[in-house]
């Protein structure tokens, strides 16, 4: 066998397969169970204020349809929501960022280890995005769900009939989109960490003291 | 043909091998021209103190790092010249990397820290599996392979480690200071292992080490000093009692 058939014959035979990818993230996260918890409370925290706000949003809107007052009556309050979601997002993203980097370090040989083993950089980088995802999936649904019955809870003070009269699939699209944001601003926030962990050299798998 | 057949297959080859680190404004040569030559099926130990140049020697044999000058030749393939793609390919199928402080993946059983590799290189989970235990059977952990690796013992995460690293049988094997996070009596369990492996599998073994243990199953012993080769020893013409130094080591 000669060198070059060897390497067209191998091409397509170094891969992760998404599905063991997603083991291996399921399980790295599981491990760290209060570790990953604490990172997922800034998502639910930033998504379930978004989605508070949202729904608050929209069931006023019903009302305000209802009662027959003018739409954009509240428009600078709007305005200061935007702000303050704007906010927290870009807290939590931030938070995830931060998270994501310090499990790279702390995992330095882990991943140097794969390395060795034959992982290409996008292996190692597929891992991270694949955790962030999981991460910012289950925070968000969480988040989603809190902050919907928040602003559900709070409206049934103001009005009673809020159950009876509101836009049941409006809602779900919101909290939709909610959890949607919720996962792309955790993946986005992994990506650099995600990126920094598939650069690092094998080498230093063999002698980095732990 | 007749060539061919004559010539000596060479696992690992290196040519005039250089290595310099620039560190701020000085430059540093770790490796001043190292040219070792190992056949395939034989067992190496690299000897040297620390600071010798010995482990940057072990990270260009494993492809792990560049030289700066000369060629490393694996199998016959001079690896300076392969991308990042066929670097990774090499790890997985060519090297089988052992470490000092077994490096086995955390997270995962002994089972899924053998099969790991399998996975990259693309076999089925079902086969990964059975090779896994396969392998583990043969490095006594048959009944362990459930085992998490902080519910394994040194010697017996080293033993993952070793069926680890011959989980896509690879031609060589890189076994840095295996034996140094041991007591004695395990470590010498792990050379007896290495040692019938290169025996059974026809596998080369490469190993750095300052343990003098390892020379006794060595073929050729590879002693660096400064950056250089400083002497090549047969095992028959070792000199030295390892019997009489043994007590040092523990």
């Amino acid at each position: 066998m000669s060198a070059t058939a060897q390497k067209t014959g191998i091409s397509r035979q170094i891969r992760l397969p998404n599905s063991e990818a997603a083991k291996i993230a399921l399980r790295s996260l599981k491990i760290r169970f209060w570790r990953s918890g604490i990172t997922m409370a800034g998502i639910v925290l930033g998504i379930a204020f978004l989605a508070y706000v949202m729904v608050s949003g929209q069931l006023e809107r019903t009302f305000q349809l209802q009662e027959g007052v003018p739409v954009d009556a509240g428009a600078q309050s709007h305005a200061t929501q935007i702000w303050l979601i704007a906010i927290s997002l870009l807290v939590s993203g931030v938070g995830i960022t931060n998270a994501m980097l310090m499990s790279v370090t702390e995992r330095y040989r882990e991943i140097g280890t794969m390395k060795c083993l034959g992982a290409l950089d996008w292996f190692v980088v597929k891992l991270f995005l694949f955790e962030a995802a999981f991460l910012g999936f289950a925070g968000s649904l969480l988040g989603a769900i809190l902050g919907g019955l928040a602003a559900f809870l709070s409206a049934m003070t103001q009005h009673k009939s809020v159950l009876s009269v509101v836009s049941w699939s409006a809602t779900l699209e919101v909290l939709v989109i909610a959890v949607a944001v919720g996962g792309v601003l955790s993946v986005v926030g992994a990506i650099y960490p995600a990126r920094r962990a598939g650069k690092m050299p094998p080498a230093d798998a063999m002698r980095t003291e732990m | 043909m007749i060539e061919t057949a004559q010539r000596q297959e060479y696992a690992v080859k290196t040519l005039n091998v250089t290595k310099e680190f620039t560190m701020g404004k000085e430059t540093l040569q770790a490796l001043k021209g190292i040219n070792i030559e190992v056949l395939a099926g034989e067992y190496i130990s690299i000897m040297g103190p620390s600071g010798s140049g010995k482990s940057t020697l072990f990270n260009m044999i494993g492809g792990l790092d560049k030289p700066t000058n000369g060629k490393v030749y694996i199998d016959e393939v001079d690896i300076s010249g392969l991308d990042a793609y066929e670097l990774a390919w090499l790890r997985c199928r060519k090297i089988g990397y052992i470490f000092q402080t077994f490096n086995l993946i955390p997270v995962m059983t002994a089972l899924e820290n053998c099969t790991l590799p399998m996975i990259f290189a693309g076999m089925s989970t079902q086969d990964a599996a059975e090779k896994a235990v396969e392998l583990l059977t043969l490095v006594g952990l048959g009944e362990r392979i459930r085992h998490k690796p902080f519910e394994l013992s040194g010697g017996q995460q080293q033993r993952v480690a070793i069926a680890r690293s011959f989980a896509n049988d690879p031609a060589i094997i890189l076994a840095d200071e295996p034996t140094g996070n041991l007591d004695l009596k395990t470590g010498k369990e792990i050379i007896e292992l290495l040692r019938r492996l290169n025996k059974d599998k026809g596998v080369t073994i490469i190993s750095a080490t300052h343990d003098l243990k390892m020379l006794d199953v060595s073929d050729r012993i590879i002693w660096i000093r400064d950056g250089l080769v400083d002497k090549i020893e047969r095992r028959d013409e070792l000199d030295i009692a390892i019997g009489s130094l043994e007590g040092e080591e523990a």
